[in-house]
């Protein structure tokens, strides 16, 4: 059955799958359950390229796609520009006259890890929000290159352990804070620019939906759980995003034409981030005595942020 | 093995199994069809009235990477989806607002669909892979009471 309308659960589960089982990500991987919700949520003919990364090296396992969809392997940086490229030759086709089906909605969609977009793609991403293609680019935020064995990103907040920072007698692992990538996005002018978690499912099937629609380069980070890297149990996956939603860690919001920020979930209480960093291996080292400042510095930005994007709501700006 | 039996009835092949043709043999730029003939507008088909090709991994199982299985009770399903929605692995089978049951050919055990489950007791529970679904659904936990102050 077709599906517009994500208003409740049952409505939005008759759609059909478009991302078909037999990947080969972890057990538990946040990445498909966004990936799925992008699929279901919007009857259009999707385009879709992958940076390199976990998604794109799991669901294109030689001799095996798990795509229904017209899909594009490509190289680690370029998934932004392989979406614009194709959009580009539909928009000259479509002039032309030479589409087979000119009348088909098609929608260009880009996915990338958080390495391939915080860092290797960033070039290339924002070369093609500048030029204005008409596409949707999805970074899967799971805060390493958790694809090549969790390695510290620029999106790896501080605190955390990864394979090349790594906690010890010395360090507390990462040193520096996490790149506000949503920003950067923000201040390309980009139409429609959003963080959003798979926990909250019809804000982020909302927001997807939003992003499609818009004319011009739309930017959206994702909170993808990652089990292997961040160390916990694959079940625990939805629980996790809820901790780190609900103690604001990763606040959900959205922002239009750069300007206009609007906050999507209010969590009704504020979850201590202990509680959240407690639930994963790669933050066990913070509780110790030696440490505690680190916790201490990870709350003081938590509250200037979220107090940054409350002003920022009122003010328009 | 239990997968692989699986995948035998439904005419299915196990990962690697399969005669491979070499990297050489690959020609550039070479495109992977995942259905057989026009496939234009399969957002409108469910997954029984689709044509998948060989390539499409839909006719894979990763069945052999399960420790733990998640089991179904129907009697207990008030049909929220929340398993549907938040499943990574395209396992949980919904037609017409009602969840029907579990892919056991592509799940892997992760155990998410239990831990969203909002019923009392839970209609989905994680048994060891070894155990029969019947003998698993007459063990199933009565229904727990709130413990009041």
């Amino acid at each position: 059955m077709a599906i517009t309308s994500v208003k409740n659960l049952k409505e939005f589960s008759t759609s059909n799958e478009r991302f078909e089982g037999a990947h080969l990500l972890c057990p538990g991987c946040a990445h498909s359950m966004i990936v799925r919700e992008l699929m279901n949520c919007t009857d259009d003919n999707l385009v879709i390229a992958t940076n390199t990364g976990c998604l794109e090296v799991s669901t294109a396992v030689y001799p095996y796609t798990s795509w229904d969809t017209s899909w594009i392997h490509i190289g680690f940086e370029n998934a932004a520009t392989a979406a614009s490229g194709a959009e580009a030759m539909y928009k000259a086709r479509k002039r032309k006259g030479t589409l087979k089906d000119p009348d088909a909605s098609v929608k260009f969609v880009a996915f990338g890890g958080d390495g391939s977009t915080y860092d290797i793609g960033f070039q290339w991403l924002s070369g093609a929000v500048e030029r204005g293609h008409d596409f949707t680019y999805i970074c899967l935020d799971n805060e390493n290159y958790a694809n090549t064995g969790g390695q510290r990103s620029s999106s790896t907040p501080i605190g955390a352990t990864t394979s090349t920072a790594q906690a010890g007698r010395v360090s507390y692992g990462k040193k520096e804070k996490k790149k506000d990538m949503v920003a950067i996005m923000a201040a390309h002018g980009a139409p429609y620019v959003a963080q959003l978690a798979p926990n909250k499912w019809k804000i982020m099937a909302q927001g997807f939906q939003k992003a499609l629609e818009t004319k011009g380069p739309c930017f959206i980070n994702t909170v993808s759980a990652c089990t292997t890297e961040w160390k916990f149990d694959p079940k625990d996956t939805i629980h996790l995003t809820d901790l780190a939603t609900d103690s604001l860690m990763f606040p959900v919001y959205e922002i239009i034409n750069g300007h206009e920020l609007n906050i999507l979930y209010r969590p009704k209480t504020i979850v201590p981030v202990e509680e959240y960093l407690n639930a994963q291996g790669r933050y066990k080292h913070l509780f110790k005595p030696e440490n505690k400042h680190v916790i201490e510095e990870i709350k003081k930005g938590i509250t200037e942020t979220w107090e940054m994007l409350q002003r920022r709501e009122e003010a328009r700006v | 093995m239990r997968g692989a039996a699986a995948t035998e009835k439904r005419g299915m092949r196990e990962l690697g199994a399969e005669k491979l043709v070499g990297w050489d043999e690959v020609t550039h730029g070479v495109v992977i069809n995942s259905f057989e003939g026009d496939a234009a507008n399969i957002a409108s088909l469910t997954s029984e009235e689709r044509i998948y090709s060989d390539f499409n991994s839909y006719t894979a199982t990763v069945a052999s990477w399960r420790v733990v299985k998640p089991v179904y009770n129907r009697d207990i399903c008030i049909d929220c989806q929340n398993c549907w929605v938040w499943c990574p692995d395209t396992s949980i089978i919904s037609r017409d607002k009602q969840m029907l049951g579990i892919d056991y050919d592509h799940c892997k055990g992760c155990g998410v669909c239990v831990e969203v489950c909002p019923t009392n007791p839970k209609s989905l529970l994680m048994f060891i892979e070894a155990e029969e679904n019947d003998s698993a659904l007459s063990q199933w936990p009565e229904k727990k009471k709130k413990e009041k102050e």
